[in-house]
């Protein structure tokens, strides 16, 4: 089959010459007679109809020491070689030692003759030769949405390699050496996931992820006391999942309470206190916000729930590894854990589910009875491995990082709002998590300023919901107006945010937002001092 | 002595990071565990934290050439020579 080789043309020397290259293992092997290379290099001849002879290669020389085989191009690559003539032919002797030291130094993997295509062949056809190897590749945004998803710490691959190579053993297989290994890095990891938060490792169940540890959470507890409580407890800025899940529930004959939150986010614990029914099995209140990153009173929470008797669930799934969590102070009977969030795998979360007083919960998931029968199925080990890991370096972190997501939080906010008026920011600012910011700037529109943004990776809501064209739920919630909740972007800062990043996107924030608000007809009646709620707009 | 060599072998290491936001993030926190522990007196604990800078380094080492061989692009600062839009 045709091998093709791969064309790097190289600016070397002053006369800004380009090199054609391509490696060729041994001479022996591959004899550098033109018809050979020809075939290789796919130079066909030119379509005109008198030509009777294929047209001639370049001349070429090759370097004895490396292999490399090379083309001088004195000519635009993208016309393709019928003209070269003898006169170019260069003395290789005296270029040959210069050019063979400095090309070592900035040639990319070279292309061997006797491997197949793995190295992103191009056609060796002058007409789609790239350029000098640095410039012209797509550059990538920068990260600044963590709470969609985290990139996994180099610590935690490094956990996990082993168990995706040469540990594969399932857990679950008791009779040998394979399954023993891998049952041990399971609790191991069960270990590593329950000190983080307080916890003994029996009452940790891996899941697939927070969303199937939420759906066991609501749907386990509920059905499981079914007969005796039909009440249910949640807020109005819950996860998707969490929602979805009570509604469901509702179609089984369930009652649902739906608080509603106050404009800084957080619960009122009076009206939290009013809503609990002598028939209420759960609360569920998420501990962070992935939206605008309030930190719910969880503590008092917990108190009031386990002084009327009635189990709470968290959702802690941006709050786990970033602030400190303990199950016991805080009295939380069930705690969703997700592994992306918190720089691990994603595929895999855990659930922790109370001992004593122990929580019963009916399985979802019914199968061979893996993980105390709660969650049936083979546990992905690598995946927990790379959890457990994700865990104990979070622990290790949390301070340092902690420290340092707030002054990067602090110099975005300062930043952005002094140098722009009318920005918003959603959420109480002193519950809350500097991770996550989320901002409204007035007379913008959000996918307007998200678009504009497109060497940021950032989004306006929560990934779920960000399909739809409707305002977020979370911000509809907290009572923000209809406009700006149409403006709200969502900043996250993580472990790995740098200060550059942060300094960037506050620079092109800014530099977009002046540009758009240039444009809006409401920011020039807004100068001009009309107040935009007394207008009655008219259909034509 | 070992605990210095342990330390120049990771900050050197350190800089073979292709992807920019890990490479920053070694920089910053290499440095910054090294001068907290700096005034640490207690042989057994220095003992402890430079089995630890080692196991690490190891860490950091396998995961450098890991990144390299899946690198991609860069990210757009890394680049700021270039015009921009």
């Amino acid at each position: 089959m045709p091998l093709r080789a791969p064309v790097q043309t190289v600016t070397f020397g002053q006369k800004g010459l380009h090199l054609l290259w391509l490696h060729v293992p041994s001479k022996r092997l591959c004899p550098l007679e033109p018809s050979f290379l020809r075939y290789h290099l796919n130079i066909n001849s030119t379509p005109s109809a008198g030509t009777l002879s294929p047209s001639p290669l370049p001349p070429f020389t090759a370097c004895q020491v490396s292999g490399v085989v090379f083309f001088p191009l004195r000519f635009d690559p993208s016309i393709p070689y019928t003209y070269l003539t003898s006169s170019q032919i260069f003395p290789s002797a005296l270029w040959m030692p210069c050019v063979h030291s400095c090309l070592r130094s900035y040639l990319a993997t070279p292309f061997h003759f006797l491997s197949v295509g793995d190295h992103a062949p191009q056609s060796a056809v002058p007409a789609d030769t790239a350029a000098a190897p640095e410039a012209g590749p797509v550059l990538r945004p920068l990260y600044m949405d963590v709470q969609a998803t985290t990139p996994l710490d180099p610590r935690v691959l490094d956990a996990m390699l082993p168990y995706l190579i040469n540990y594969y053993g399932n857990p679950h297989s008791r009779t040998h050496a394979y399954g023993w290994e891998s049952e041990a890095a399971m609790e191991r990891a069960r270990q590593q996931v329950a000190s983080l938060i307080g916890a003994d490792p029996r009452e940790i169940i891996f899941t697939s992820g927070a969303t199937e540890s939420n759906n066991i959470a609501i749907k386990g507890v509920a059905r499981f006391y079914r007969l005796r409580k039909k009440h249910l407890i949640t807020t109005q800025t819950e996860h998707k999942c969490v929602l979805d899940s009570c509604r469901s529930l509702e179609a089984e004959g369930f009652q649902v309470t739906y608080l509603p939150v106050q404009k800084s986010g957080i619960i009122d614990l009076k009206e939290l206190e009013a809503a609990i029914q002598p028939d209420t099995s759960l609360v569920s209140v998420m501990t962070v916000n992935n939206e605008i990153g309030v930190k719910q009173p969880i503590a008092e929470i917990g108190r009031i729930c386990s002084s009327r008797k009635v189990y709470f669930h968290t959702d802690a799934a941006q709050a786990v590894g970033k602030i400190p969590l303990d199950v016991n102070d805080m009295k939380i009977d069930l705690m969703s854990i997700s592994g992306h969030k918190i720089y691990g795998p994603k595929g895999v979360g855990a659930i922790y589910i109370r001992r004593r007083p122990r929580v019963r919960v009916e399985a979802l998931q019914s199968g061979g009875g893996q993980e105390r029968g709660m969650r049936s199925g083979t546990v992905p080990t690598p995946l927990v491995v790379g959890l457990g890991a994700a865990c104990e370096v979070a622990q290790q972190e949390m301070e340092y990082d902690h420290k340092r997501i707030s002054k990067l939080s602090e110099r975005l906010i300062q930043n952005i709002m002094k140098s722009l008026p009318d920005v918003v920011m959603n959420g109480d600012p002193e519950h809350h998590y500097p991770g996550c910011i989320n901002l409204s700037f007035a007379y913008v529109e959000g996918e307007s300023l998200l678009m504009a943004l497109k060497d940021v990776a950032l989004s306006s809501g929560s990934a779920c919901t960000s399909a739809s064209l409707e305002p977020s739920y979370v911000l509809r919630a907290i009572g923000t107006d209809e406009d700006l909740a149409h403006s709200s972007i969502r900043f996250g800062i993580g472990r790995f945010t740098t200060e550059e990043e942060v300094d960037y996107t506050v620079e092109k924030c800014i530099q977009h937002v002046k540009r758009l608000r240039e444009m809006s007809p409401l920011w020039e009646m807004v100068q001009d001092g009309i107040d935009l709620k007394s207008i009655k707009w008219t259909q034509h | 002595n070992s605990f210095e060599s342990v330390a120049s072998d990771t900050l050197t290491l350190f800089l073979f990071f292709p992807l920019n936001s890990f490479r920053t993030y070694a920089v910053r926190r290499i440095r910054d565990a090294f001068r907290e522990n700096k005034n640490v007196k207690d042989p057994v604990e220095i003992q402890t934290l430079v089995n630890k800078a080692k196991r690490d380094l190891g860490i950091i080492r396998r995961q450098v050439h890991i990144g390299q061989l899946y690198s991609t692009d860069k990210l757009i600062i890394e680049n700021r020579d270039m015009p921009r839009t």
